[in-house]
């Protein structure tokens, strides 16, 4: 239970053409994350699988049959708003229990089902509240709870953490994750935030104006981004491009390499001056002015002696080099 | 930061609103006062505001001639039936115009709404003639639809506004959740438009409760409600000022009084959408 497979999917809204054409095959059990920068179509694409939008052509099938047509209640899917959707007249136990009522569950077995819902997602205390008596992350676990009873073939998220608070937004994270571990039911999560990305995912599907640009685990968009949009958006701080006399030097018309991936060295290839220095303890940012280059990002280790105005001499690890052609598609081998 | 108002201005500001408030109340307050009077007393040209005899023979006359309770009934089913059949129509069609517009719903609705700028005398001989010759003329059941229609549209109006405010990621939600469409109305959207309803409801029998061009010409005695039971008190037997003021009391007190009890309902209904 729980594969779902998009060809060719299509969706312009008045003519303006949203989603280009994307096949994606989503297998049972896996955390997909669609990201992408805001405007881009995750959104539109999850609430077409959903079914609340029409598609203007092409087929998506659940579990091997064609559901394009079906409306939302036939799929067996269960959508997590970011706005909660929380019915706001309704009891934390009715919110929870109405896709239940809906199903024609008896009430002893629909209270059963609440309760446990409850249980997992620590909101028995609250079953008698109202929404507007909870914080944000207990209404959000109200959601989930929604969602997890009716025992879905898949669950979509559609940024269900952007209104949480930093922290909070952390442990909600890895409440989800581990969610996902124990019911081991497909999951497609669409965030605009990479690190959200990069910790949940099994697959990252990364969008750019309604097309894919790359599907793969997070390490290997991390380690082989197919392209310059991925290999900027994945990864933080984000990866140094450079242009210039020093990409033709390997053959490519941008060259791309990750903060993290240069060294500091008594005689590095790159010379330059420190600028803006940021010490966070654990870990060291530094924007250096290397002559001939442009201003690099390094990241390096806490505890390093360095400040504004400071001379260094850096050295890129040569087998971390990203190449990129004109059309800015990563050239293999990468060096 | 609230704003300073000086105490002085406080103090004009409240005056000018109780000099509103009474001039709009005092045709009210007149007439109740007058059904107390003598009918020489009523039209005395040097009125007295308190100090008359006070007396209750204008009541009596009145319930010894007219069958006050038989148009009071007529009434509640009139104003009550045409409300509950406006909103039964009103609330699919108010749903359809907020959640699913079409590209012609924002004409749709003006169009709807244009049709209270006509005069209503303007269709009396046709709508008249349709009541006849379907034999509903002098009964309730064509009160009921008459006053439906003629309200219909300021219901479905209000009704899309109330729903326009509410978020349809809940109503998506609820489609997710498993909910037909008239679960969804049922469950989910009306429960929470129930204030904007409410205050439909209660605006739309005043209305029609008070509606008295319809009621005075399509009834003559068997359908024929309060506004008609005032205004056998008009001019036929002359003018008997202080009996007509009786009957005026007695048509406007029930519907003063659940005015006066829903007022809060109203003004928020009224308001909502504008504060929020
Ligand atoms: N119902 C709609 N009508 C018209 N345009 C829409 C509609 N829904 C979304 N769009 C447009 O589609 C684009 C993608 O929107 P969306 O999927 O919400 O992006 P994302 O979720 O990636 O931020 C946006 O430019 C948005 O304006
Ligand atoms: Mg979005």
């Amino acid at each position: 239970m729980g594969e779902i497979v998009l060809s060719e999917v299509r969706k312009s809204f008045g003519g303006v053409s949203i989603i280009q054409g994307i096949d994606l095959v989503i297998p049972e059990g896996e955390f997909v994350v669609f990201v992408g920068p805001s405007g881009c179509g995750k959104s539109t694409l999850l609430r077409l699988i959903a079914g609340l939008e029409d598609t203007s052509s092409g087929t998506i099938s659940i579990d091997g049959k064609d559901a394009t047509k079906l409306p939302p209640a036939k799929r067996g899917l269960a959508m997590v708003f970011q706005s909660y959707a929380l019915y706001p007249h309704m009891s934390v136990r009715k919110n929870i229990a109405f896709p239940l009522r809906m199903a024609g569950v008896s009430a002893e077995e629909q209270e059963r089902k609440v309760q446990a819902a409850a249980k997992v997602l620590n909101l028995t205390p609250y079953l008698d509240r109202k929404p507007s008596q909870l914080s944000g992350g207990q209404r959000q676990r109200v959601a989930i709870g929604r969602a997890i009873v009716r025992e879905p073939a898949a669950f979509l998220f559609d940024e269900p953490l952007s209104n949480l608070d930093a922290a909070l937004r952390v442990s909600m994270r890895q409440e989800i994750s581990e969610l996902h571990h124990t019911l081991r039911t497909t999951m497609i999560y669409v965030t605009h935030d990479q690190v959200e990305a990069m910790t949940m995912a099994d697959r990252i599907v990364v969008l750019n104006a309604g097309r894919i640009e790359q599907v793969g685990s997070p390490l290997e968009l991390y380690r082989s981004p197919a392209n310059l949009f991925v290999a900027g958006f994945i990864g933080s701080p984000k990866m140094n491009l450079i242009e210039g006399a020093e990409a033709q030097k390997h053959g490519a018309h941008t060259l791309g390499i990750r903060p993290e991936h240069i060294d500091l060295a008594e005689d590095g290839p790159w010379k330059g001056t420190v600028g803006l220095c940021e010490h966070l303890g654990s870990d060291t940012f530094l924007k250096v002015e290397v002559e001939g280059v442009g201003q690099i990002n390094i990241r390096v280790g806490g505890d390093v002696p360095l400040r504004h105005g400071t001379r260094v001499s850096l050295a890129p690890q040569a087998d971390k080099l990203h190449r990129f052609d004109t059309a800015g598609k990563a050239l293999v081998p990468a060096v | 930061m609230a704003r300073e108002v000086s105490k002085g201005r406080k103090a004009a500001v409240t005056l000018l609103a109780w000099g509103v408030a009474l001039l709009i109340f005092f045709p009210i307050l007149w007439t109740f006062l007058t059904s107390f009077k003598t009918e020489g007393e009523a039209i005395n040209s040097h009125p007295s505001f308190l100090f008359f005899d006070w007396t209750l023979e204008n009541y009596e006359t009145v319930n010894q001639r007219s069958d006050y309770l038989a148009h009071f009934w007529n009434s509640v089913v009139i104003s009550l039936g045409s409300t509950v059949l406006g909103l039964i129509i009103a609330v699919p069609a108010a749903w359809s115009m907020a959640f699913v517009p079409g590209k012609r719903t924002k004409d749709l609705l003006m169009w709807m709404l244009s049709t209270k700028m006509l005069p209503a005398v303007g269709v009396l001989v046709p709508l008249y003639l349709l009541a006849r010759d379907t034999g509903l003329l002098d009964t309730k059941t064509g009160l009921v639809i008459v006053l439906t229609l003629v309200n219909l549209p300021i219901i479905v109006w209000m009704l899309y506004t109330y729903f326009k405010e509410i978020p349809g990621e809940i109503l998506e939600a609820a489609r997710m959740d498993g909910a037909t469409l008239s679960s969804e109305i049922l469950y989910v959207l009306t429960p929470m438009a129930v204030p904007g309803i409410a205050s439909t409801l209660l605006l739309n029998v005043i209305l029609a409760w008070n509606e008295s061009f319809w009621t005075l010409n399509l009834t003559a005695a068997n359908a024929a409600p309060l506004t008609a039971f005032i205004a056998s008190y008009s001019s036929p037997e002359g003018l008997f000022y202080a009996k007509l003021s009786a009957a005026s009391t007695m048509a406007i007190a029930p519907i003063m009084i659940l005015g006066w009890f829903s007022q809060k309902q109203l003004v928020r209904g009224l308001t909502f959408g504008a504060v929020k």
